[in-house]
């Protein structure tokens, strides 16, 4: 049985300005900024739909394999 | 999704930057902005200003993505390195102290208030029509002026980063924000 690869929201932890835009735009909710040091994703709930990329204004989000 | 009561607050914000064409002093109301986000990092060690209430950000967005007036292109790399957004936030408190010493002077009687607003620090336009002679001390006038500076020439930038970049690049070198992340990375540390 062939399973898809699913590709997940991966944040340059270093260059994230946990400004929350990311945040505010997943449609899963699965993104929170802990302790305001950058963007968590939680795996489960994110759905690789790209909209946190797209958002993120330093761009320092990437759709991606885990 | 989910509206919340703090995703109105750009209605503030817009109201703000309109207020200070009719009456300066309104421009004290932005210190709001400027000890909020910090007492919430201080006191709760998160951005949650930033993430949630932050009303600029939210009123970029809309000019960005709902009215369509931002190319949405890559923030150029410079823009969002440490030493960059570190150095704005210097170059901006420098300012800010400028402009508080600006203030003192007018408080100790050494200069007199100059009802101008200064754009990107440079460019000197009258203000007169927003300020009534004589209806507050002159040093209050004066703060209300140097600080609605500050915010104007800030949205400005945004205004230009929104357009050429993504709606919410302002959020990048936000001074605001670099201070509030450097609080909480130094507070969650310890």
């Amino acid at each position: 049985m062939v399973t898809g690869v699913k590709k997940k929201a991966i944040i340059n932890k270093n260059e994230c300005v946990a400004c929350g835009a990311c945040m505010k735009k997943c449609p899963k909710s699965a993104i929170t900024i802990p302790n305001g040091i950058c963007a968590l994703v939680d795996i489960n709930k994110c759905v690789g739909c790209g909209i946190c990329a797209k958002t993120c204004p330093a761009s320092v989000i990437i759709i991606g394999e885990i | 999704m989910k509206k919340y009561w703090y995703d109105y607050l750009w209605i503030v914000s817009a109201l703000y930057l309109i207020l200070g064409f009719f009456n300066i002093l309104f421009a004290w109301l932005g210190l709001i902005c400027f000890f909020v986000p910090l007492l919430i990092s201080i006191i709760k060690g998160n951005k949650s200003y930033c993430n949630k209430y932050c009303g600029r950000g939210q009123l970029f967005d809309i000019l960005g993505n709902k009215l369509k007036m931002s190319r949405k292109k890559n923030i150029p790399d410079f823009l969002k390195r440490k030493w960059f957004r570190y150095g704005f936030l210097t170059f901006f408190l420098i300012m800010f102290c400028n402009m508080l010493f600006a203030t003192y002077l007018v408080f100790n009687g050494t200069n007199n208030l100059s009802e101008i607003v200064k754009l990107l620090w440079t460019f000197k336009l009258p203000w007169n029509f927003a300020y009534h002679e004589g209806s507050v001390e002159p040093w209050v006038a004066q703060f209300a002026f140097g600080f609605y500076s500050v915010m104007l020439t800030s949205t400005i930038l945004g205004i230009i980063t929104m357009i050429l970049y993504k709606p919410r690049s302002w959020c990048v070198y936000c001074p605001m924000g670099t201070m509030t992340q450097g609080i909480c990375k130094l507070k969650n540390k310890y």
